[in-house]
């Protein structure tokens, strides 16, 4: 169970990250949250065999995460934390798909190829979009959100699900403590999860109804009222336009193909 | 027009399932009094508690705040007069950081943003956690996240200030320094509570209540020197006026 505890306080360590200061933590929101789904859409768009042409879009994370000093172990563990679904999603390609695809000279299985590119394409756009948490917060992201038309009743329940996933996850944490000290060892059956997850949301419940409370006796009347959102300045614009050339230059020239018949151009 | 009185008037409530939580309930709070509720579990203080801001409405009788009776007209006044810090802070603290949470009462009341974060520092500053405006709330200590509860409160202006539980979960040296800045508000206080230690440092009065009922309203001393009454009520005295353990002297 420590495990779980540990995954808890590395929960927060994006928070952490999120407080500091740098030249990417002081962009506006707006503008990260704009280049960030920007560079999952022109990530996600390419043909399912390609590798060699997302290989460049590591360029993206890789000076986002540099300059926002964000630690690469912490993104490393969140893409792994993640991949698993990739896997799911890919793993039948190699055996489904059996044509085979020429690179240059050499004969590739095309399912292992789309394997490769779905993974690739996930480790990318998670680690983009933890690096954007973890120089942004998710209050930023949240604000930006709505700055950018995203109804607020969303967003405040983006907030409010990120506020409150600590308290569910520490409850969850004390509910299957105490059922492990008393199981002898036992894992848990399908009918114990029954009554364990339900009374998890009866916790849930009862804590929804005082927070709640507590948010009418601040005299909330339905309506959020967040902080003035910053103000976008020029080199939020620059740093927005600037990205946003980069990543449909390297959307339309595949840079590894052209340094290959530079280098051949050259040779020759 | 004062604020600062609190007035329950044969108070009744039952619950949808039929309890009968509060059964007659009489007493009034006067301007800058310091009262402490002290009862069992189960005798109705929560129930009391949640009156005094309108998050129950009464089945019969009333709840006065000032001169204004507590009713759905008047929630909004009362929410402003009453401020009610809660007994686990992580119900209270929702916001991402400890500033957003300061200041959503304030932008409740639609002060504009300089006011709002004048009204956040000063709340800070006044529970001593200035330092701490920037981070989440789940990142604070037991007694830090006490403080940023009742921050959250103060930053309203409230003329009464209601607390359950406040030294709950607390460890002895958070507990003493609550005390010591709950001693220096000189707001109207209604402060629920088991720790009758913290009752004889903050109050001079202290209601009794046993399912329901108010079994005794009076000087804080002479209650707790009624050994008959306490024992009616499943209580015990607090452990300073207790005999010494080892010679019983007292």
């Amino acid at each position: 169970m420590a495990n779980f505890g540990d995954h808890l306080r590395e929960l927060g360590a994006l928070d952490r990250l999120a407080s500091m200061d740098s030249a990417i933590h002081r962009l506006d929101p707006r503008a990260k949250v704009l280049v960030t789904l920007f560079y999952i859409l022109l990530v996600a768009s390419f043909g399912r065999y390609e590798v060699s042409g997302l290989l460049p879009f590591a360029l993206f994370p890789v000076i986002q995460g540099t300059l926002g000093e964000v630690p690469w172990g912490l993104v490393g563990k969140r893409v792994l934390m993640v991949l698993p679904f990739a896997l799911v999603l890919g793993i039948l390609n190699p055996f489904l798909d059996h044509s085979t695809v020429l690179i240059g000279s050499w004969s590739l299985s095309a399912g292992w190829l789309s394997f490769v590119s779905i993974l690739l394409r996930f480790a990318l756009c998670v680690g983009a979009s933890v690096i954007l948490i973890a120089t942004t917060s998710m209050d930023g992201v949240c604000m930006a959100l709505e700055r950018l038309g995203l109804p607020r009743v969303f967003t405040i329940q983006i907030a409010l699900l990120y506020r409150y996933v600590f308290v569910l996850l520490e409850e969850t944490l004390r509910i299957t403590r105490a059922r492990e000290m008393r199981a002898n060892g036992r894992p848990l059956v399908l009918a114990e999860y029954g009554s364990l997850a339900g009374s998890l949301f009866l916790r849930t419940w009862e804590r929804a109804r005082r927070v709640h409370i507590a948010m009418l006796s601040r005299g909330f009347e339905g309506e959020f009222h967040g902080a003035r959102p910053p103000v976008f300045r020029l080199k939020d614009g620059v740093y927005l336009l600037g990205w946003g050339a980069v990543l449909i230059l390297l959307r339309l020239v595949n840079l590894p193909h052209l340094l290959e018949s530079l280098l051949k151009g050259v040779a020759s | 027009m004062s604020h600062h009185l609190l007035e329950a008037i044969q108070l009744c409530h039952r619950y949808a399932d039929g309890t009968e939580a509060l059964r007659g309930l009489d007493f009034c709070i006067h301007h800058g009094e310091s009262v402490a509720l002290v009862g069992a579990n189960g005798a109705g203080k929560s129930t009391l508690l949640q009156h005094l801001n309108g998050t129950l409405l009464p089945t019969s009788g009333a709840v006065k705040v000032g001169e204004v009776t507590v009713c759905k007209e008047t929630l909004r006044d009362i929410r402003r007069t009453v401020g009610m810090v809660f007994q686990d802070p992580d119900d209270q603290l929702f916001m991402s950081t400890v500033f957003e949470d300061v200041a959503f009462g304030p932008r409740n009341l639609g002060l504009p943003a300089a006011d709002v974060a004048l009204r956040v520092q000063q709340a800070l500053a006044r529970v001593e956690i200035g330092h701490l405006a920037h981070k989440p709330p789940f990142r604070l200590s037991g007694g830090e996240k006490r403080r940023a509860a009742i921050a959250t409160v103060l930053s309203m202006s409230p003329d009464v200030l209601v607390l359950d539980e406040p030294s709950a979960g607390l460890d002895p040296r958070s507990r003493r320094q609550l005390i010591g800045l709950l001693k220096e508000f000189r707001h109207t206080k209604l402060i629920a509570t088991h720790d009758l230690d913290l009752v004889l440092d903050l109050c001079d009065r202290t209601l009794v209540m046993h399912q329901g009922k108010l079994m005794a309203d009076g000087p804080t001393r002479e209650i707790f020197a009624d050994a008959a009454l306490l024992e009616a009520c499943h209580l015990e005295k607090p452990f300073s006026m207790q005999g010494c353990p080892v010679c019983g002297r007292t």
